[in-house]
Formats: structure tokens, sequence, C-alpha cells
């Protein structure tokens, strides 16, 4: 007799539904709602259906300068996603020694994930304003500001994204068996071609996950920049600057062209590490299967 | 023509070292201290700049003076006197501060006990009831997709929904269950709860999902023989041990909750007071060590709970 599934399970599993439904029942409504004809507004119904507000996004008749901010968020994610993927590599193959400053690091980054953002943007923030007006006092009294998207505005990202990189490294190493490392080296392999040929390969699925996040966690960034970003805004701060002000559906437009920049990445990395695991899984080898 | 040796270098290149090996060897072996610095450096250099040392400058500077428009580096406790001015004069009565502090943890304990409840199920029925490991996957994936998508987004997402004008209101009305809009759907206290809970219920699935999955289900069944019910099972065998896990998605929504203040902006219409939005009413009044000053004191205040709760778990073992 084939055992039914218990009563909790469907209890839990309409539980999931319902939890999922709340997810992502909300955003839905924003995306459906930013495709209304031009004299909708702000709620249900839909008073036709246009694209006329996401076209108006890109004209730039809109309030902010959609076009500038849009590149500056995409050049800050790609550099905090490049950054976080190479620091995190190298610092998870530094976890898998001992070496002094170990625990130093690893609580550092558990800070900088838990002490609330408003504190680390704002000691940012005054961190560069306490640099500038040295080098006023000192060397250049015309000098305007060290702040700005690439200097404090990146520091202020990677202090959110190192940390998830740093964790899903450890996550990796947890699983990973280091004898396929010693069997390299005792090939004849140099630490570096060790790393290159085989421990690479091997991580690269979960690596393509840290540039996600490294990617994603920049782009939608907003509590950290807030202070730290200098003069120009990200395409978050504009979008949280649109919400007191809002009376047309320009802001869910909005929502939607952000929105479709993270579902593009996030489909572009789970295809890669879904193909680069089924080739794993096709062209590994069958070593030591016979013992298990 | 090769050399012997380099026939027998190429067929094994363990037994005949070239010089580029024994190089590489060497460095390896002389200081693998200085390659792990080499390695866990950069990122150490990007807390160092970034973390600590602006955690160092808002200490400073929140005993410093300051005018209407600058710092004034002389040291001063007026950022801390102008936070908590009135509390002794107005005592038995909470000051601003006071009162603030206790909203915002009022919204915290809120937060915190829906999303655990939340949390805690949806962990359990994606760890002890989904079966197939890609449906694990899938599943996991679909609660992970929105954390990967803009919060503010996610916070307006609510507006149609909940407006003067929005669905629930225009549903109620039409159903005749009430006669005008609900006004505190949106831009209060609720709206704010129910983002916040939107937004950071993640921060629980993932943590205890991990300590659940841990959890040899030998174990549920040894008490299940044992004669345990379903609850005694639930209470004696499976909270203990997936304990970590809670207590570290606890930490990470407290900790979100305490300082946040855009949530509490958006969707309380700018006009909710919390621990954080104090820093940014400060910092948008240029007044950095009041600013900074209040900093210190959620920093402290957050510290104190982190505290409490990791004497409870040993965070590091868990990872």
């Amino acid at each position: 007799m084939k055992e039914g599934r218990p009563r909790s399970f469907y209890v839990l599993a309409i539980f999931f539904a319902a939890y999922t439904l709340f997810l992502y029942g909300p955003m839905i409504a924003i995306y459906v709602l930013s495709f209304q004809g031009p004299s909708g507004g702000l709620t249900f119904p839909m008073n036709g259906v246009s694209t006329f507000w996401i076209a108006k996004l890109f004209q730039g008749t809109g309030i902010v300068d959609l076009g500038a901010a849009f590149r500056r968020s995409l050049l800050l994610g790609v550099i905090v996603m490049i950054v976080t993927v190479v620091l995190s590599v190298a610092a998870g193959m530094a976890f898998r020694r001992k070496f002094k400053a170990q625990s130093i690091l690893f609580y550092s980054a558990i800070a900088s994930l838990i002490v609330p953002s408003i504190i680390t943007s704002l000691g940012i923030s005054l961190e560069f304003r306490i640099i500038d007006d040295l080098i006023k006092a000192h060397w250049n009294e015309n000098f305007e500001t060290s702040m700005g998207l690439l200097t404090s505005g990146l520091g202020a990202h990677l202090t959110w994204t190192l940390p998830f990189g740093l964790l899903i490294m450890f996550a990796i190493f947890n699983r990973f068996d280091p004898r396929l490392e010693e069997a390299a080296r005792d090939l004849g392999a140099t630490p570096w071609q060790a790393f290159r040929h085989v421990v690479l390969p091997i991580i690269l699925p979960s690596v393509i996950g840290i540039g996600l996040f490294g990617f994603t966690l920049s782009w939608d960034e907003l509590a950290r920049s807030s202070q730290a970003i200098g003069a120009v805004n990200t395409l978050p701060l504009d979008l949280q600057g649109l919400t007191t002000t809002v009376t047309n559906p320009d802001i869910y437009a909005l929502g939607t062209v952000i929105s479709a920049v993270s579902f593009t990445v996030i489909s572009l990395a789970l295809g890669t590490i879904h193909v680069l695991n089924k080739r794993q899984a096709a062209k590994g080898s069958d070593a030591g299967k016979g013992l298990v | 023509m090769d050399t012997s040796e380099d026939i027998l270098k190429q067929a094994s290149p363990d037994l005949v070292r070239g010089p580029d090996t024994i190089r590489a060897a060497k460095a390896a072996r002389l200081s693998p201290s200085f390659i792990s610095w080499l390695q866990a450096g950069p990122m150490m250099l990007v807390f160092l700049a970034f973390f600590l040392i602006p955690l160092v400058f808002v200490v400073i500077v929140s005993f410093w003076d300051y005018n209407e428009y600058q710092l004034l580096p002389a040291f001063s406790g007026r950022g801390y006197t102008d936070t908590f001015e009135g509390c002794i004069a107005q005592l038995p009565d909470l000051c601003t501060i006071g009162r603030t502090y206790v909203k915002t943890l009022k919204l915290c304990v809120m937060v915190w006990a829906i999303t655990l409840f939340i949390g805690f199920w949806v962990a359990y029925f994606l760890a002890f009831h989904v079966k197939s490991k890609t449906w694990q996957m899938g599943l996991s994936l679909l609660c992970t997709i929105p954390f990967w998508t803009s919060n503010v987004i996610r916070m307006i997402a609510w507006i149609p929904l909940l407006g003067r004008n929005g669905l629930v209101n225009s549903g109620l009305v039409k159903s005749g269950l009430i006669n005008q809009p609900l006004e505190w759907l949106l831009f209060s206290e609720f709206s704010v709860v129910l983002a916040l809970v939107h937004l950071f219920t993640f921060f629980m699935v993932v943590p205890i999902f991990n300590s659940m999955v841990r959890i040899d289900k030998s174990l549920i069944e040894a008490a299940y023989d044992a004669g345990a019910t379903g609850f005694q099972t639930l209470v004696n065998v499976i909270i203990p041990l997936a304990k970590p896990g809670i207590v570290i998605g606890s930490i990470f929504v407290i900790t979100i909750v305490m300082g946040d203040f855009i949530t509490i902006g958006v969707m309380g219409g700018q006009q909710i007071a919390s621990a954080g939005k104090i820093i940014e009413t400060r910092v948008n009044a240029l007044q950095f060590p009041a600013a900074a000053a209040n900093a210190v004191i959620l920093l402290v205040i957050t510290f104190l709970i982190i505290t409490m709760m990791s004497r409870i778990v040993d965070i590091k073992k868990e990872l």
C-alpha cells in the first residue's frame, strides 16, 4: 500500500502557496499597471493598455534624468560585481588554511552585514568629508570633493556585497573535496595551475552565483548609498525620491524597467549556472563512483 | 630532439620538477602565510577603509561640536545632550528619543514575531515535506528571486493594492462590508509592518531552512518510534535543532528593522519616527555630530540585542 502524504503536508503546501502569492502578487500588480493607458491612474482598473509611460521614461520628459542614472547604476553594478567576485574567491581560498587575522576578517564581514546600513553610510560620508576638509586645509583650497560614485559609493556597496560573497565561498568549500586539489598537486600542478584547472572549474557555478549577488545587491542598493553616494543619484535613489511626489504611473514604469534589468541578470546567471552544472555532470569523471 | 629528462618530465612531472615548479613550490612552501595575506588582504582593506574606519569616525564625530552648516572638530557632548533634550525634565513621560525607541522596538517585535512564524513554516515545508531535490531547489529559488529585485519597488507595489482607491478598499466597499475606504491600510504602521514582513521574511527562511536540512531524518523517525506525537517531535526535536537558524534569522531581521529608515519612510508616508529615521533627519539638517550620536546609540542597542541573542548560539560554528 502506498503511504499517502500526511494532512500537515497539504496545510503547509497551502501556506507556502499563500506566501508565494504574498511575495509576487503586489510586484505583478505594478508590472501590469505600468502598461496603463495614457489617461490611467495609480490604481486599478486599467484605462486601456499602452507603453505610453515606459516610452515617456526613455524620452526623458519625466522628473528624473533616467538615462544618466541608469548608466551610473549599471556601471557601479558591474564594477561591484567584478570586485566582489575576485575578492570573495581570493578570501575564500585564504580561509581554507589557518591564518592570522582570520577571525578579524570573519567578524568584520559579519558585522558589516548586520550593522544597520544607515550607520555604515553615515560613517563613510563622515570619513570622506573629513578627507575633503584635510585636502582643502593642507593642499588645495579649491578642491571639491573626493566623494563620488566610484569612491565612497563603490566602498559603501562593497560593505554590503562582500559579506554575502564570503559566506557563499564558505558554503562552497564546506562541500569541496580537498583530495581533488591534492591529486592535482601530486600530478605536479603548481598552486596556480591547481586553482585554474581544478578548483575554479568545480566552483564556477557558485562563483557566478556570487556575481549574481554582487550585481543585484548593488543595482537595488539604497540604504548604504543614501549618504555615501555624493552629488549624483543611482536609479533606486531616484525611484525613492519619486515615491513622495508621485501622481501618475511613471513610478511603476520606472519600477518595471529596473526589475526588467534584475530579471535579465537573474535569468542569465541562473541559465549559465544550469549549463555549467549540466556540463559538469556530463563530462565529469566517474572516479570514485564505484567506491561509494 | 627531446632529452630523456624531457620525456620523463612529460610522462610524470612529479618525478622531475622543472625549475618553474621548483620555484613555485618553494614560494608556496616558504610563505603560506604571505599567500594568505595576499588572498585575504584586499577584502580586509575594503572593510578597513569603508567599514571599520567609518565606524571609528562615527564615534569620534559624535563628540564634536557643530553649528548651522559645518562640523567643528572640538570636544563637545552637544550631539548627545541635544538628542536627550528634555528627557529628565519630562519624567515620568517619555521624551522624543525615548518614545521613538519604544516605537521602533515595538515595530521590531511585531515584525520579528510574524517573520519568525512565516519563515519557520515555510522552511519546515521546504525541508521536511518537499522530498525531491529538484523541487526543493526550485521552490527555494522561488523564495529567493524577490530578494534579488529592488526593495523600493516591492514597497510601492503595495500602493495599488492598499491605497484609498486600491484593490482591497474597492473590493471591501463593493462587497458592502464597509461604507468608506479604510484609511489605515496605507501610510500607516500597518503598512510598514506589512512591507517589512514582505521584504525580510527571506532572512528568516534561509538560515532556518539551512539548520533544518542538516537535521538527521532518523532522529525524527526515532522520536516517532518512541511514541512521540507530531507536536512533541516538533517541540523536543526539531525546534531545538533548528535553534541556530532561528537565532541567526532573528538577528538579521531585528538589526534590519532597528536601523530601517527607508521602508518606514516610504510606507509610513514619512510620518512615522524610528531610530534610523532620526539619523537621516539629522543628516539632512547637516547636524552631523547629532546624527553620529544617534548612530552610536543605535549601534550600542543593536549590539546589546545581538550579544544577548548570540549567547544562545555560536554563530561561527554554524556557518
